[in-house]
């Protein structure tokens, strides 16, 4: 990891110093144990603030659309995932943003390392390779990383950056083993279950729009849920403005979601945000034959067309 | 509600006014009977159909909602079914796939010459809805006591 950080920080130093970038967006050690937080490096001085470790989670490509200066970011696989998204959706000039890829590993579930270590109080933790040392005032306990990751990293099939400018550290294999099997058990389960479930998942959501503002995917000046001419989903706290929100944030972001799992971890509530977006995610995989965010050439799924799309839906009397 | 007191199913449809409008119409001028469910909504085109159309109408209580536009490489406009139907594709999945019954959203082409396919079709949908009966999920429920009253008015 120590060598991450500073292969990353040799990287801003050049670019800063060269004034390729005004800024270079990455991570710095957060001011608490397992939390590591976005950091906007301009001065050359301060570069010594970026740092690497199993919990840089945020997407970082959150922070592109709309703004004026050159940007260098750090950007695991899913983040260079939604930088080709905001590319082709001419959110993000190619041209004035450098991508600094980082092959990632996974990033590491902080609720679930305290939860696994409650009710002790982690005071310190250290990462090396594959374990996680953690240290409280009279304990100390190692962890295996791999076995604490987040549900979005477990189902990833590209940890590496699928674009990038400079490359830290070394490539990763790629595993591209069918990531849809929650999906298909929940599809087996039958109408009403299905519906219980989210139902229930949907019931704890306090529409705070977090998972929106996380999503780098999320960049409409006015969202559908700030409208109010027309209103399409009303402000009340009835389940049915909540579903249809919840259905509606994830037909959005159909053949856009590039599965970084931003929208899951921002959520105060730990609502199974993920559960609709990989729906659809799988839909547009099988029936259009698109993965978002792997190529700058291919277009937006729903963006175009083939006359020889599916028609089973359709109703013929 | 029907004058017997019997619940009825209701219907929106949402015709593109090139073709599936014309077939209604001309389902009518040819005086072909089809169950007077239905309720229709003129639309320029099937792509003009927001799936927010179809997920209000479903909150404010209609059994069923029908999209209808004209058949593939008939577009007025081209190619505007041919996005829709790749818009409608996703929605009807996610829609069954959240547990909304598989026959409350429905699609279909209809020409402006097919008068009685207009007919034969709502009589389908019409069958399939009332079988399922009145529609619950995503129905907004109205709220009791002083705060919600004039909310839901
Ligand atoms: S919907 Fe969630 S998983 Fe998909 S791109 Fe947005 S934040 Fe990432
Ligand atoms: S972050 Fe969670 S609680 Fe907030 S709006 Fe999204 S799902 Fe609801």
């Amino acid at each position: 990891m120590q060598q991450l950080t500073n292969e990353i920080r040799a990287i801003a130093r050049k670019l800063l110093r060269e004034k390729k970038v005004e800024v270079v967006i990455g991570f710095e050690r957060g001011s608490m144990p397992l939390r590591s937080r976005p950091c906007f490096i301009r001065k050359e001085e301060e570069v010594n603030r970026l740092f690497w470790d199993g919990f840089c989670e945020n997407a970082l490509a959150v922070y592109l659309p709309k703004r004026k200066e050159r940007a260098a970011i750090v950007a695991k696989g899913c983040d260079s995932r939604a930088v080709v998204e905001l590319i082709k959706e001419k959110q993000v000039q190619r041209d004035r943003v450098i991508l600094i890829g980082v092959p990632c590993r996974g990033m590491v579930d902080r609720s679930r390392i305290e939860s696994s270590a409650a009710p002790r109080r982690i005071l310190e933790m250290r990462e090396i390779e594959d374990t996680l040392i953690l240290r409280g005032t009279d304990f100390e306990e190692t962890l295996k990383r791999s076995e604490f990751l987040h549900e979005s990293c477990k189902t990833c099939t590209h940890p590496n950056p699928v674009l990038h400018d400079v490359l830290v550290s070394e490539w990763l294999e790629e595993k591209n083993e069918d990531p849809f099997a929650d999906i298909q058990t929940f599809d087996a389960l039958t109408a009403e279950e299905r519906w219980d479930y989210l139902n229930k998942e949907v019931d704890k959501c306090i529409r705070c729009y977090a998972c929106r503002n996380a999503c780098p995917l999320c960049y409409c000046p006015e969202c559908f849920v700030d409208a109010s001419l027309p209103q399409w989903i009303g402000k009340s706290i009835d389940s049915s403005d909540t579903m249809i929100f919840h259905l509606m944030r994830a037909y959005h972001l159909a053949g856009r979601c590039v599965s970084c799992g931003a929208c899951e971890r921002a959520c105060p509530v730990g609502v199974d945000i993920r559960k609709l977006n990989r729906k659809l995610v799988k839909d547009v995989k099988d029936l259009f034959g698109y993965e978002a965010g792997l190529n700058l050439e291919q277009t937006s799924p729903l963006a175009t067309f083939r006359p020889d799309d599916t028609e089973s839906f359709i109703v013929n009397p | 509600m029907a004058e017997s007191g019997k619940w009825e199913p209701k219907i929106l449809a949402f015709l593109c006014n090139w073709c599936s409008y014309a077939g209604a119409d001309l389902a009518g001028t040819s005086r072909i009977q089809y169950p007077p469910n239905v309720r229709i909504i003129r639309v320029p085109c099937s792509g003009r159909v927001s799936p927010f159309f179809i997920l209000s109408s479903l909150q404010k209580g209609v059994d069923g909602v029908l999209v209808s536009g004209c058949h593939p490489g008939e577009c007025h406009y081209l190619t505007g079914n041919y996005s829709a139907r790749r818009k409608f594709a996703l929605l009807k999945s996610l829609l069954e796939f959240a547990g909304v019954e598989e026959s409350r959203v429905q699609f279909s082409w209809v020409s402006a010459s097919e008068g009685a396919r207009f007919a034969k079709l709502i009589e389908k949908v019409t069958a399939e809805i009332r079988e399922l009966g009145p529609s619950k999920r995503l129905v907004k429920t109205p709220h009791q006591g002083v705060f919600h009253a004039t909310a839901n008015k």
